[in-house]
């Protein structure tokens, strides 16, 4: 990794010479999460049905985005007893949810001992300027985006992981599509580039010139990239795997269907075999109805969750 | 020449083959049975142990997998790789594959805010010492007789394991830019 994120101090542990939160440790769990499907629970049930189906995380939540959308209101970090009671009640990895900007969420969030915080547009924003400063956290976050420059503004103040944000609680894919396209046909294009552009590229992208060289450099963004809003089913997940992404988020696509526990072993399989369409075709079969849909052009704008966030 | 498989039904097998591209040595991903038959030793990646291990029995990957490796095909687990390998594990999930002679404890390092890295020294890769990443990562808390240690943290405790043909590690040398285990397995082979 580049120096630009990789200045952060190592916090030391008793053991001599253990290091922990450091910037491999912290997107080297999202490495491990490649190829797999996080899930959002709202209750310890749910979280046992996502572990057996084979999610690799879930996302604990007091309400799923699309009841989080129906209620209104503003949405906050979900109470500390349901997020204890998920992390007792499962052995994968668990997440939660804070606010944008709201750094004391994520401290509470930390002392929990969650896995990973999910910094969301989905919860209602604490500040409409900032985003947290993720550097100092010992616990790994997650951030949306919808395009490459938001994708490294975050990366910028500490995100170790990131996702498309798609438009949740919908049920519908076409912001998924729309922003994972856009983050990685500019990869695509930042390639192509010449070194003398990137700086002129770094500029229009609102981003770190370092996050931009490593990219050309690379070709890939320096943290592993997961889709999220809108999938509700395993075709769905298939088509963001082969638009490129890392793996997928599924939010009230599971527990909103007629079947959570077929639909998300459904899921699943068509993470993994996501370019076999004789699988895909298979596993697509009797899964009931998939979760209730939105078209997002009858969402008003200031509705929107994805264009909350900068 | 020979090739090495990947398993690729989720995890980090994508840093596994960067590697093995880099050493110049062939490799392909395994995500089907019939695939195991075209390869002459097989990685089982970093990810979640559970998820892994659906998907192996979703396609019927063990039984033709374990044959392989009893006919003496080389094998590597790194963390969740080695719980999928193991002899025995504490928890009730998953089924391991009992092909080493270890017992496995998952998790038994801490939740994420507890995942570290550390300098230990494996003497059959040389002297240098080798930066170890442990993510939630896997405690082996026995040993078999035939088990060869060869890594260790300070406090003693076993990291990295080798029965014969089959090599298990704790931590991830696929998140590293260091390639000598990597070596050290393709030479199994």
């Amino acid at each position: 990794m580049k120096g630009y994120i990789n200045n952060m101090p190592n916090k030391v542990t008793k053991e001599p010479n253990r290091k922990t939160g450091t910037w491999s440790v912290k997107s080297g769990l999202a490495q491990m999460l490649k190829g797999g499907v996080i899930m959002d629970v709202v209750t310890a049930d749910q979280a046992k049905i996502a572990e057996d189906a084979g999610a690799v995380a879930v996302m604990a939540l007091e309400r799923v985005p699309s009841d989080i959308r129906k209620a209104g209101g503003v949405a906050r970090m979900a109470d500390p007893t349901k997020i204890t009671e998920i992390i007792e009640a499962v052995s994968i990895p668990v997440m939660a949810k804070c606010r944008i900007g709201h750094f004391v969420e994520a401290q509470i969030l930390e002392s929990l001992d969650v896995d990973y915080i999910d910094e969301s547009e989905v919860l209602t924003p604490a500040d409409e300027n900032n985003h947290i400063n993720k550097t100092p956290f010992k616990v790994p976050f997650v951030c949306g985006a919808r395009d490459l420059g938001e994708a490294l503004r975050r990366i910028g103040e500490g995100a170790a992981m990131v996702r498309t944000k798609g438009e949740a609680g919908t049920g519908n894919i076409v912001e998924a599509v729309r922003h994972a396209r856009s983050v990685l046909s500019k990869i695509k294009e930042i390639q192509g580039m010449d070194q003398s552009q990137l700086m002129a590229v770094a500029r229009d992208l609102r981003s770190p010139f370092e996050l931009v060289l490593d990219i050309k450099n690379q070709g890939k963004l320096p943290v592993v990239n997961f889709a999220a809003g809108g999938i509700a089913t395993p075709a769905d997940a298939a088509l963001m795997m082969q638009l490129g992404v890392d793996g997928v988020f599924v939010g009230s696509g599971i527990f909103k269907s007629e079947n959570p526990d077929i639909m998300a072993n459904a899921i699943v399989k068509a993470t993994t075999h996501f370019n076999n369409p004789d699988i895909l075709a298979d596993i697509s079969r009797g899964l009931g109805t998939a979760m209730p849909g939105l078209d997002i052009k009858t969402i008003p704008i200031e509705e929107q969750l994805s264009t909350r966030g900068w | 020449m020979i090739k090495i498989g990947v398993l690729a039904l989720q995890g980090d097998y994508l840093e596994h083959q960067r590697i093995l591209q880099i050493l110049g040595i062939n490799s392909t991903y395994i995500k089907t049975p019939e695939e195991l038959n075209k390869i002459d030793g097989l990685i089982v990646p970093g990810g979640e142990s559970t998820t892994i291990n659906k998907l192996m029995d979703f396609y019927n990957i063990k039984k033709p997998l374990k044959k392989l490796v009893q006919q003496g095909m080389p094998i590597w687990g790194t963390c969740a790789g080695m719980i999928i390998i193991a002899n025995k594990i504490i928890q009730s999930s998953p089924t391991p594959l009992s092909l080493i002679d270890i017992t496995v404890d998952r998790n038994a390092f801490g939740n994420q805010t507890e995942s570290f890295e550390q300098l230990i020294t494996l003497p059959v890769i040389g002297k240098q010492p080798f930066k170890s990443i442990f993510i939630r990562a896997p405690k082996i808390i026995d040993i078999g007789e035939k088990i060869d240690v060869l890594g260790r943290l300070p406090n003693k405790q076993p990291v990295a394991v080798k029965q014969n043909n089959i090599l298990a590690t704790s931590f991830h040398p696929e998140l590293t830019n260091d390639y000598r285990i990597h070596e050290f397995f393709v030479k199994m082979i």
